[in-house]
């Protein structure tokens, strides 16, 4: 482990509050509260976009009217109020810096805060960020060394700009419109989000990285992000968020698409730690969030997730293995503490001959939190030789919490192959205690503990990641026990 | 360095020691024997300062200092050190991880900077070496999988590591083969200084033949009832505790 990890860890550990909980105050261009057809093309108006795409949301918002919000999932909150949210903020000049000194200081304070500060990033070889802060990507660095191999790399804004073919192709081929309640919903009012292009045969030399954030009280956040993986390509895509604390529960409703055609991968990988609400369960971010991919023949997508934050969270990140051959994989985290609700887990969907998909899910639930995987492997009548091996396992701290396990299984093809294997355990007396007689306290040995039963998916993710992903860990399990 | 006066603990409110004084100087080895359930390890975990265990009375000082009121932990970065009868097992943490973590967090604690890299792996190196350990086995996850005599020798491993004041091993002796005895009692051997102190709790003389002890106490229904030199091991060992027992019990 590099200095920085032990460092900010031992910082970290000090902290006991949400350490993200701050509010930067840029001034910005919020449009009234409300959500209606004129909204929809309010948002596409300011956005400057071309008629097809307004179309679009518009066809989406008819989708999203005669739907209701799905109530299956194993979670309980207070529905929100769509029509009290303000779908449109952007951060009022849109600048493009030349350097850091034509920065608005503030935004510049936040990323300092966030240890993400562009000098510091700049720095950081490759990595590349794109800094999606409340809906509008504000800067974009990397972006030529990028472009000398054709890959493209910036907010899907610019790319409804610049790349209209693109996006027009593949928007809505993986997640359609009226896929389910809060998909439909994104479709309609997406602000921002993050666009890659990766062309045949090129390999991206860097990490691509982008950083949201929640900054607008009120606003609820709509992502959309697209990324394609050209034939033969290959990709590692880092999505990372924090969010300010807020009193009101904030929405946010994000879709993801991949697309990895022939022979291709991509590799997606996010740390998610938005504001979850304080010790009495009270704000927090609401995560409705629809990620899948796609996959054509001999191609893979691998999702890796450390979900530590929001109130509520309802995430399924999920291949279609389409073409012959196509791998799909899911490593997930899922850490609940105090009041939070997670209802996660994937979707494995085998179309293709000899498909092969591995999901490992680590739920680790604490205070009186509530942690549910849910996960569907289906093969289809055509998917011959399908291969599916899943583990869950569950790690619970104290008798307060929750963790509940839901494996679907839809077998069509008598040729295929599925596992399953599920665990639950306690962090023990004994095992702190041991900790303890080392000279660890306790605080540190559940750090420990938790380290070690997430230690595959940890594994996952790339370098930087993994050393943040192991802070995150660490701080959304203080003070969980005695 | 270690002395305890009248120490008294229950359990779920059961008493099991009932009163217990001894008094360990610097370099010198203590031996504890005596029948199963007799509260030789209920003694070891009280003194490491294990919550599950109410000390009801009495005191128990380290070089001048009532430690009783510490948590495990501060009494560890004092130097006291237990090798468990029961080593747990923690999955997915690695014993030079564990390490790492143990030595820095007790370094932290007594104001020092933590351990460079390059002296870490040196001392991993020579205290592996010591007790004849694969590197491999190092890279495993803590006591997962690990035999009953690999999990004691790991014990000792940790021992060398943190490099205690005060050691106490609760039959480490059980479970390991012949030449891993004489492994691990030649590491204990060689741990020894003036300046340390060793607690052996023991059923056999056989380890006590590489650890010699400078005294020998027999623990009986939670308080010590016999105490001498090392010639005790050997009488217990011929003639069993039913004569101590009828000596205590009449
Ligand atoms: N957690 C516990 N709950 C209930 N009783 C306990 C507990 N721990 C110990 N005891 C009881 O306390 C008594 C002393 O146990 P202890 O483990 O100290 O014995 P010991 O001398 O170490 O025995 P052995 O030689 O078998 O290791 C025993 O009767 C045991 O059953
Ligand atoms: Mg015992």
């Amino acid at each position: 482990m590099s200095k920085y990890t032990e460092e900010e860890l031992k910082k970290e550990l000090e902290t006991k509050e949400y350490e993200y909980g701050f509010y930067t105050d840029i001034e910005s261009d919020t449009i009234p509260v409300g959500l209606n057809e004129d909204v929809i093309k309010l948002i596409s108006q300011k956005k400057n976009e071309p008629q097809w795409m307004t179309d679009w949301r518009l066809e989406a918002y008819k989708a999203f009217k005669d739907m209701v919000e799905p109530e299956w999932a194993n979670v309980h909150y207070k529905k929100p109020d769509l029509q009290a949210i303000s779908y449109y903020s952007a951060p009022n000049k849109k600048p493009k810096y030349e350097s850091l000194d034509e920065v608005d200081p503030e935004l510049l304070e936040t990323f300092n805060k966030l240890g993400i500060s562009l000098d510091e990033q700049k720095k950081l070889a490759g990595v590349a960020v794109d800094i999606v802060m409340d809906s509008v990507s504000v800067a974009t660095t990397f972006k030529e060394t990028l472009a000398e191999k054709g890959i493209i790399f910036c907010s899907i804004s610019e790319a409804i700009q610049e790349h209209p073919e693109l996006v027009k192709k593949y928007i809505g081929t993986v997640v359609p419109q009226k896929d389910n309640y809060y998909a439909a919903l994104n479709s309609a009012v997406f602000s921002d989000g993050s666009f890659c292009y990766i062309p045949k045969g090129v390999r991206c030399p860097m990490e691509l990285s982008t950083y949201f954030r929640i900054n607008q009280a009120g606003t609820g956040q709509f992502e959309r992000t697209l990324v394609i993986a050209d034939e033969g390509s290959y990709v590692s895509y880092l999505e990372g968020c924090t969010a300010p604390s807020r009193d009101e529960n904030q929405l946010h409703a994000a879709v993801v698409e991949l697309i990895a055609l022939d022979d291709a991968e991509i590799k997606y990988s996010t740390v998610q730690n938005w504001f979850p609400g304080d010790k009495e369960g009270k704000g927090g971010v609401f995560n409705f969030v629809t990620k899948r991919g796609l996959c054509e023949k001999n191609a893979k997508i691998s999702w890796t997730q450390v979900e530590t934050g929001s109130a509520v969270t309802w995430k399924y990140p999920s291949c279609v293995l389409k073409g012959d051959n196509s791998i799909g994989e899911f490593y997930s985290i899922a850490v609940t503490n105090n009041f939070q609700q997670a209802d996660t887990g994937t979707k494995m969907v085998h179309l293709g001959k000899n498909t092969k998909s591995t999901i490992i899910s680590k739920g680790i639930s604490a205070g009186k939190s509530q942690n549910s995987y849910r996960g569907l492997v289906h093969v289809s009548p055509r998917a011959a030789n399908a291969r599916n091996f899943s583990q869950c396992d569950s790690l619970l701290m104290g008798n307060e919490c929750g963790a509940h396990t839901f494996p679907y299984i839809e077998n069509k093809n008598s040729s295929s192959r599925i596992e399953h294997e599920a665990t639950t355990s306690k962090i023990g007396e004994d095992q702190i205690f041991y900790c303890n007689q080392r000279g660890i306290d306790t605080e540190k040995a559940i750090a420990l503990i938790v380290n070690g039963f997430s230690k595959e998916v940890l594994n996952k993710l790339p370098m930087e990641f993994a050393v943040e992903a192991q802070k995150l860990l660490e701080i959304s399990l203080e003070g969980s026990v005695g | 360095m270690l002395k305890i006066k009248n120490l008294k603990a229950s359990i779920e409110d059961k008493e099991i020691l009932k009163g217990i004084n001894l008094e360990i100087k610097p370099g010198e080895v203590h031996a504890i024997m005596g029948p199963n359930g007799s509260g030789k390890s209920t003694f070891a975990n009280v003194i490491a300062g294990r919550e599950e265990y109410e000390m009801t009375d009495g005191s128990i000082e380290l070089d001048g200092e009532e430690i009783s009121e510490l948590d495990p932990e501060e009494r560890a970065h004092r130097g006291v050190f237990l090798s468990f009868q029961y080593p747990v097992e923690i999955p997915g943490v690695s014993v030079t991880n564990f390490m790492k973590t143990a030595i820095n967090e007790t370094r932290k604690a007594q104001g020092k900077d933590e351990m460079p890299a390059k002296d870490m792996l040196k001392l991993i190196r020579e205290k592996s070496e010591l007790l004849e350990i694969d590197r491999k086995f190092l890279s495993r996850s803590l006591n997962e999988g690990f035999s009953g005599g690999e999990k004691k020798r790991n014990e000792i491993f940790q021992m060398a590591m943190l490099e205690p004041k005060l050691s106490i091993l609760d039959e480490t002796d059980s479970g390991l083969d012949i030449d891993a005895l004489r492994i691990v009692a030649n590491g204990v051997n060689k741990l020894k200084s003036k300046d340390n102190a060793t607690v052996v709790i023991t059923h056999y003389q056989r380890l006590l033949d590489y650890i010699v002890p400078d005294y020998v106490h027999v623990l009986y229904k939670g308080r010590i009832v016999k105490s001498g030199g090392k010639e005790l091991a050997h009488e217990l060992e011929e003639r069993g505790y039913d004569w101590i027992k009828e000596e205590v019990d009449a």
